[in-house]
């Protein structure tokens, strides 16, 4: 096989989620990265060109690359997430690409949900505003591990390196207050490319990496193979083959740590315990599957296992196992939360029924500050509440572990997903805001 | 963790959620190489058992004879059962009126014979083998797609879909789109083909085959696409990028005659797949359309 198909075999996967205002160069940006690194095919540019004339503009607008929907189009606006593909040849990038206008609460939180990485983008002329600030909240919230600051727009700030340095010495003090993850800042124009794929020759000043660069080198899954391992229990395989009579698998993804054949596993919540003899991947047997493999256990013991149950490894710390759960909240229904309302939660593979026992506070969206009392969480609102499950969940801190710590609401009666939730289980994380 | 196997672990995940969560899953197979890898990763996710639910196939009538010998004995293979939903007969049965002319297609047809087909089985969950950067609309779209009692897509009334937790849930009626692999490009699937040695369709391969143009396309010279007089059939080497049935699959001029030559011609290639479907050039938002009445 040629080195070339080698390395297309051999490419890691970065999920980034980007965030900013209306207006501040977001879909420019996107399309820009697209653009530059030559993932945008001739039939997408000619659409994208035939519909630049139409609307009259005079050059060709790539943020039209990413508006999907005729409305949108028409409209000029973005309604929800969108999902976008490109590679390089080190890396394979998905962006969950979110409007900045008035769902971007909700929106931000579905997409910052799945990424590793953060692109804030500010406009270089306003500086850091409101807006800024709670994006950052939401990257906090979401414990994304990077943060990069794109400042846009340097061409109409002359590229000063004044400007950027105010704006980065501002957004240091923001980071360092909401513990955000690793943060990097880099003076860019969208519109322009400048330090987008290629090194700007106008930031002489800027010695750092572009932000393609930077996206080719931040390190993906770092620290999930330390954690204490997880396997939430998906389906229960049995071939009902002769072949394989005795066969009793269960079916799952990794969700933390790594396991190894041998190791002494107990199962939650009957606390029985075992030992791993197998390891299957289709017909492969393994000797140990990580995060986020999808493998399936089978156990020494026949033990009573189903669906929502979760096999940790005995020598770990155990997951909290409580029926009593602290989280934090993105409401993300036009209905309200109910105090006292009963509600469907999925966790991991789990479901059961809880319900909402008090809204400790919610987060005043303007101030960052804490509104506690008679409060009416409404779609977009973010809270700290305290639930009351029917069955004890099995569960990490959100801030550990982002699948263990991670819970949706159910609408009984729609079932449409009402809640987002960030399971917090210490005093220091429930007083989490600034 | 090479972002392959990343992929097949969220596809197989996803996969084992439907099985879990829906009572009459079905899979939705067309032939084409998405739906082939789809096939392959049920397969991967349940085995050493059999795959929990049936391959469902829309026949349009006008499908290459290669791809049917193909489905059959990929269905044979995998242990599969197999339920062919046919567009000839809703045509028959008066559910559709096939379109005329020389552009004319059963693609759309097709929607009724799938939505027919799902509420005669009770099918409560099909998956689909949609990927997101096929299309703008798809790009939209959630891995688990919920569908109201007429079929429908509604892009601006999505379910939040957050982190890896899926909510399945519908009322009497309703059922769901779900599209395993959503977040596969189709280097990615070209990639996992030649990885995991999966036998494909001869026609993804180089072959001498009668064709004629029109609107710059490759069509083959077949009797489901009437020909008007000026479009005289040649003999070119050709293969195709993706499969539809007859009369919507473009074909490339193409020498690749292996897997490898394949993916270095797609690196190369300046123009998407989708570029060689007839049925997406009607109009800009001609998927968005489609979905939204219940299309795949």
């Amino acid at each position: 096989m040629s080195t070339q198909l080698n390395g297309y075999l051999n490419m890691e996967l970065l999920r980034f989620t980007t965030a900013g205002s209306v207006d501040d160069g977001k879909s420019t940006l996107i399309g820009r990265l697209l653009y530059d690194s030559k993932s945008i095919f001739e039939d997408q540019l000619q659409a994208v060109k035939e519909a630049s004339e139409r609307l009259g503009g005079d050059e060709v607008n790539l943020a039209l690359l990413t508006d999907g929907l005729r409305a949108e189009r028409e409209q000029g606006i973005t309604i929800d997430v969108a999902y976008r593909y490109f590679a390089t040849p080190n890396r394979k990038f998905i962006i969950a690409d979110t409007p900045g206008h008035i769902e971007y609460t909700r929106n931000m939180v579905t997409g910052a949900s799945t990424a590793d990485v953060a692109i804030i983008l500010i406009d270089a002329r306003n500086g850091i505003v409101e807006q800024t600030r709670r994006h950052a909240y939401i990257a906090s919230l979401l414990q994304l591990p990077h943060v990069i600051l794109a400042i846009n727009k340097m061409d109409l700030v002359d590229f000063s390196e004044e400007v950027y340095t105010t704006i980065r010495t501002e957004f240091e003090s923001i980071a360092a207050q909401l513990r955000l993850g690793t943060t990097y800042f880099l003076p860019i124009s969208a519109r322009d490319g400048d330090n987008v794929v290629d090194a700007s020759t106008r930031t002489p000043w800027y010695t750092g990496p572009t932000l393609l660069q930077l996206l080719e080198t931040i390190p993906v899954h770092n620290s999930l193979d330390d954690l204490p391992a997880r396997f939430p229990v998906q389906y229960i395989i049995r071939p009902h083959r002769s072949e394989f009579h005795d066969y009793r698998g269960y079916a799952g993804r990794v969700a933390g740590g790594c396991f190894k054949v041998g190791d002494a596993v107990t199962i939650l919540p009957s606390r029985t315990r075992s030992v791993i003899t197998a390891i299957d991947a289709g017909t492969v047997s393994l000797q140990e599957a990580a995060t986020p493999q999808s493998v399936t256990l089978r156990l020494a013991h026949n033990v009573d296992i189903s669906r929502g149950d979760m096999i940790v490894r005995t020598d770990d710390t155990p997951p909290t196992l409580s029926a009593q759960v602290t989280l934090m909240v993105c409401w993300l229904n036009h209905q309200p939360l109910r105090t006292g309302g009963r509600y469907i939660v999925r966790h991991t593979s789990d479901e059961t029924v809880a319900i909402i026992q008090k809204v400790h506070y919610k987060i005043d969206i303007q101030t960052l500050g804490q509104l506690s009392g008679e409060v009416r969480v409404d779609m977009n609102d973010i809270a700290c509440i305290r639930i009351k499950t029917l069955r004890p969940l099995k569960f990490d801190s959100y801030s550990t572990n982002r699948i263990s710590g991670s819970l949706v609401l159910i609408d009984e009666n729609t079932f449409e997903t009402v809640g987002a939730g960030m399971i917090v289980t210490d005093l220091e994380d429930e007083n989490f805001s600034i | 963790m090479t972002h392959l196997k990343e992929l097949e672990a969220e596809s197989i995940y996803i996969l084992r959620e439907v099985a879990a969560q829906f009572e009459r899953p079905a899979l939705l197979f067309s032939g084409g190489k998405d739906s082939i890898v789809m096939a392959y990763l049920a397969w991967k996710a349940f085995y050493p058992a059999a795959i929990p639910f049936p391959f469902v196939h829309i026949d349009t009538g006008h499908n290459f004879e290669e791809t049917l010998t193909y489905r059959d004995e990929l269905v044979q293979k995998l242990g599969a059962r197999l339920i062919v939903g046919s567009v000839e007969e809703s045509i028959r049965e008066g559910r559709v009126v096939e379109e005329k002319g020389y552009s004319a297609s059963r693609n759309k047809l097709q929607t009724v014979t799938l939505l027919d087909t799902l509420a005669r089985h009770k099918f409560d969950a099909a998956l689909g083998g949609a990927r997101r950067d096929e299309e703008k609309a798809r790009a939209k779209e959630r891995v688990f797609s919920h569908r109201d009692e007429f079929g429908q897509w509604d892009p601006k009334n999505q379910r939040p879909e957050l982190w890896n937790i899926f909510n399945g849930k519908k009322q009497p009626g309703e059922h769901f789109r779900v599209f395993p692999i959503s977040n596969w490009t189709e280097m990615d699937i070209w990639q996992y083909i030649l990885q995991e040695n999966i036998p494909l369709p001869s026609l993804y391969y180089t072959h001498e085959r009668e064709v004629f143009e029109r609107d710059g396309m490759l069509y083959a010279a077949l009797p489901a696409i009437p020909r008007r007089p000026e479009e005289v059939p040649f003999v070119e080497k050709v293969r195709c990028r993706t499969i539809g049935d007859i009369t919507c699959t473009g074909l490339t001029l193409s020498t690749a005659d292996s897997l490898e030559e394949i993916i270095t011609e797609i690196a190369g290639s300046r123009v998407t797949e989708r570029g060689g479907r007839a049925d997406d050039k009607r109009s800009e938002a001609a998927m968005e359309d489609r979905k939204k009445a219940g299309y795949f």
